[in-house]
């Protein structure tokens, strides 16, 4: 019959085979190039690589040698690549202009204890430090000026701040709007509505910030008559518009998938159909709707920029209606004045590489749960 | 016409069992096929004789269309299915490593349970076989076009239409397009899973008829639940039930005096 | 036997908390739908009265701000660049990458489930990091190599660029493509798969013969979805490749561009003048506006398609 010709008979058809595949892993490779260089940048923060202390222990070039690489690389804040490839010339070049500049720096900081500081050691990152001219320790994020204070908790309070705001905000307005259109609304009116609240998602939030800071942020301060008229407040609120479409579908989704028979079933015991969606349809689908919200909590965590145009003083407070600074406006707001490959720069990636961490947490944990969820209903588990 | 209703019962010449008589086409040997850890198939040996219609028949889960599927290699296409024994084509195991299974599909043509035309034009249909193997100049392709729907009976009905979809035919069309397609690139075996089922019982007669016309030409191996059906048009049936193979003989054999008490009560009617 | 039939037709008892309930979900579902329309109504008359062919065939001068002379062509052209550039990047890799995960391969294997985990992980990244990302991977890393390599380390490639700028949102929508491609693949028939490898057709022709014209509607939602997505979007391409003002045209690859929603954000945090920018601030988001809701509406209509095709099947 001839069949005999085997596989080899076709070396496009396999070609193809491992093409397709390897261009299929490039999803992977991205979060991965993802994950590695925003690292990358990240990761002389990490290991204590930098150092911004203004004042520090001059090193003479002559005494060199009696200083292990590391120290030497550290103190004249090159990476080990960079350090690596010069050459010891350049590098007791280097030395004399550090201690140079040690010189320029102005008399009023010669004596005051926070020039000596490395503002990006772990510390000062995350406790609160009594700077000179402050009457108690206090969490500060000031990356300009002569004594740059990074410390990153009244990012975290400002973003954790916003950020439930608007899930306050958003999950019971999104999950009763999915209560009504999965389970009590006509399904020619349920057609009609799906789409319109999912349009919401297609407004950029680009226009979502523009329109809180031109509209929303005056009436909202005329109704409330608070202080500063753009706060977190204002920001909540508008970043609650951007996740209410995310929150929806998944809801929606998880209560469409409770089996049918489930309902009939309620129905025909004569429960009204209210009954039904609260006693029956709601606890079913409750795995659904925490996904929804642990997945709108890290979208609206990762928002940027609403909340930049609507506030950005980073102040340490958890008053609703102070301004708030969250850690996607301060990379997004800061990055370009910082200088390539500095401190700040460092430390702005570390920000980003702690937003992924914590989205991709919040993504595994969502959809983690709604894979479980969706297996009970198919009676896998 | 009346003949076709008549149960087609194979000539006296070939009463004799299947084995002894023509030259085997199609040689299953010890054949057994897992789905996971789950036996499907329980070490069958059959051996199917060349231009004869085949009927497999039992019931709903007895592996008739499995086994068929094995014969084509379309199991392939499942995940986690795995085969012991042999099967022979031609003397050619096609279940050996160094098997081309394109090659061996266009050798052993299907034609399925539920039509499946193409989203194409009639023609587009019938030539897309035609197409993959080589067949590029209009008129040739016309011409065998032409040809296979003549021999699928369906010509006459479409041959004012050939460019318009294939999805606005009749469900009896539908199958016979697929028939059509199947026999355009001149297989050696036409494997049919249930190619009636699903159709109205006039339908159905047409398709019967042109199994019979096909036999000239083709080996043809046939899935079917309706007994009516394998009793009309087959020559040789075999019984299954639950992945065994009970009985394989002569059609009338089979229906008149099966020699398992199993066939007999499938055949009578009082199981399955 | 009266007693029985006026109990069945006796109207249902006024159930209190049914009623309460049920107004409460219809009314946060009309508030969602107040929002959307505020919004957009806001936008569309405000917006309306101030847009003019002058103002999108314009080319501003360094001064934007002002009413009477500004203009949005660049911002236009630039937004549109950059999406056609990122759409010749991710739709190729999108739809192949829905080919291998729903014709190649195994369901159960583990490369399958990592991959899905990572198209899953990739969607919910935020679009800031994304931006980090274009900044440490394409400009600082493969840019500054490519300038090593073909420019003598001056500063072509690595620095903010129109490429790095749609490569930057490739990476971000290359999900949107996957996924939208997938349901549309499912929603081919099996049948059709058999019937084509039934007649001795590779897995490849199959693939490109049958199934892929089958899934063009679905391809292209992808490729909308995408679109409309990354349109809007300013987060990625802060530091990848937008400008704040270019006296010119982008032409060319390596050229930095201007951007409508940028420039939204520009309008609405730098103006000297908030009340005097106004209306050509509205007039700019509503072009924004327009560009994403025509492409988003579309891609609705045909997803919708799809969907009943598919519920139709199953």
């Amino acid at each position: 019959m001839g069949i005999h010709r085997g596989h080899q008979a076709r070396p496009v058809e396999w070609l193809a085979e491992k093409f397709i595949f390897f261009v299929s892993l490039s999803a992977i490779l991205m979060v991965l190039l993802i994950f590695l260089f925003v690292a990358r940048e990240a990761l002389p923060v990490f290991f204590g690589q930098t150092n911004t202390a203004l004042v520090q222990k001059p090193i003479p070039p002559d005494e060199m040698d009696k200083h292990s690489p590391a120290e030497l690389q550290a103190y004249l804040e090159l990476t080990p690549d960079e350090f690596a490839k010069t050459e010891r010339k350049t590098l007791r070049a280097l030395m004399d202009v550090k201690l140079e500049a040690q010189d320029d720096i102005p008399e009023d900081f010669r004596n005051d204890p926070d020039a000596r500081i490395n503002t990006t050691e772990w510390k000062y990152l995350l406790q609160s430090h009594q700077w000179n001219g402050y009457d108690k320790p206090e969490y500060i994020w000031q990356p300009v000026g002569q004594i740059k204070k990074f410390n990153i908790i009244p990012l975290f309070v400002g973003t954790l701040k916003v950020t439930l705001i608007g899930l306050l905000f958003a999950v019971p307005l999104a999950v009763g709007a999915a209560i009504y259109v999965s389970q009590l609304a006509r399904p020619r009116l349920r057609e009609t509505l799906k789409p319109a609240i999912e349009l919401l998602s297609g407004i950029p939030s680009v226009v979502v910030g523009f329109f809180a800071l031109i509209v929303m942020a005056t009436v909202l301060q005329s109704l409330f008559h608070y202080q500063t008229r753009l706060n977190a407040f204002v920001a909540g609120l508008a970043l609650g518009f951007a996740v209410i479409p995310v929150i929806f579908s998944i809801a929606e989704d998880a209560l469409t998938s409770v089996p049918r028979t489930y309902t009939q079933a309620a129905l025909a015991l004569g429960a009204s159909r209210w009954q039904t969606a609260w006693q029956i349809v709601l606890p079913a689908a409750l795995p659904g709707v925490f996904a929804a919200t642990v997945l709108g909590f890290g979208r609206a965590i990762g928002e940027t920029m609403i909340v930049l145009m609507v506030c950005s003083a980073s102040v340490m407070s958890w008053s609703i209606f102070d301004s708030a600074r969250s850690i996607t406006t301060t990379i997004a707001a800061e990055m370009a004045e910082a200088v390539n490959g500095g401190p700040h720069y460092r430390i702005l990636f570390l920000l980003g590489a702690l937003l992924f961490g914590a989205t991709f947490v919040s993504n595994m944990i969502g959809d983690f749960v709604i894979h479980r969820f969706k297996q009970k209903l198919e009676g896998k588990r | 016409m009346a003949e076709t209703l008549i149960p087609k019962i194979a000539t006296p010449a070939t009463t004799l069992t299947a084995a002894k008589t023509g030259t085997p086409l199609i040689e299953i040997e010890n054949l057994s096929l897992y789905y996971g850890a789950a036996k499907a198939l329980k070490d069958i040996s059959l051996k199917l004789e060349e231009k004869v219609v085949t009927a497999f028949i039992g019931p709903s889960g007895c592996g008739k269309s499995t086994l068929l599927r094995c014969l084509n290699r379309m199991n392939d296409l499942i995940d986690n299915v795995r085969i012991d024994g042999a099967i022979k084509i031609g003397s050619h195991d096609i279940y050996a490593a160094n098997v081309d299974v394109i090659e061996l599909r266009k050798r052993v043509g299907m034609v399925f349970q539920k039509s499946n035309p193409f989203p194409k034009s009639i023609y587009e249909n019938v030539a897309y076989g035609l197409r993959l193997h080589g067949f590029q100049s209009k008129s040739e392709l016309d011409g065998t076009v032409e040809q296979s729907l003549r021999n699928a009976a369906l010509w006459d009905e479409v041959k004012d239409r050939l460019h318009s979809s294939a999805l606005g035919l009749s469900g009896g069309q539908q199958q016979r397009l697929c028939i059509a397609r199947a026999i355009a690139i001149k297989p050696e075996i036409i494997l049919m899973d249930e190619p009636a089922s699903a159709l109205d019982p006039i339908a159905t007669t047409r398709i019967e008829e042109l199994i019979l016309e096909l036999k000239k030409d083709f080996t043809i191996v046939i899935v079917t639940h309706n007994m009516q059906q394998a009793a009309r048009i087959s020559n040789y049936t075999a019984f299954f039930y639950i992945g065994e193979l009970v009985e394989f003989d002569v059609t009338a054999k089979i229906f008149t005096n099966p020699a398992k008490k199993q066939t007999e009560d499938y055949v009578t009617g009082r199981f399955g | 036997m009266s007693k029985v039939q006026s109990r069945h037709f006796r109207a249902e008892k006024f159930d209190f908390w049914s009623f309460f309930f049920s107004g409460l979900t219809g009314l946060a579902t009309l508030f969602i739908l107040g929002i959307l329309a505020t919004i957009l109504l806001n936008i569309i008359v405000n917006g309306w009265s101030a847009i003019s062919w002058h103002f999108v065939s314009t080319i501003p001068k360094k001064d934007f701000f002002d009413a009477n002379t500004t203009g949005v062509l660049p911002m236009i052209v630039g937004t549109s660049f950059r999406v056609i550039v990122m759409t010749i990047f991710v739709i190729p890799v999108g739809v192949i990458t829905a080919i291998y995960l729903t014709e190649y391969a195994p369901n159960t294997s583990i490369i399958t489930r990592i991959i899905r985990a990572a198209v899953n992980n990739l969607a919910g990244v935020p679009s800031i990091v994304f931006g980090l990302f274009g900044l440490g991977f394409f400009i600082n890393f493969a840019g500054k190599n490519l300038d090593l390599l073909l420019h003598n380390a001056n500063a072509v490639w690595g620095q903010p660029a129109l490429i790095w700028a749609s490569l930057t949102l490739a990476v971000m929508t290359l999900p949107v493509v996957i996924v939208a491609t997938e349901e549309s693949l499912k929603a081919i028939p099996p049948g059709l798969r058999e019937a084509s490898l039934a007649l001795g057709a590779t897995k490849l022709e199959t693939i490109l013969r049958i199934v892929l014209p089958q899934a063009l509607p679905g391809i292209m939602t992808g490729g909308i979805l995408a679109v409309s997505r990354a349109a809007g979007e300013v987060a990625p391409i802060l530091f990848t490749g937008v400008a704040y003002y270019m006296a010119s045209l982008p032409a060319h690859l390596s050229d930095q561009f201007m951007d409508l929603g940028y420039h939204v954000f520009v309008l609405s945090t730098q103006s000297p003048n908030i009340e005097q920018t106004r209306p050509i601030l509205y007039a700019t988001v509503l072009v924004l506006l327009l560009l994403t809701f025509a492409l988003n509406f579309v891609a609705i209509l045909i997803r919708a398609r799809v969907r009943k095709k598919l519920r139709a099947l199953g």
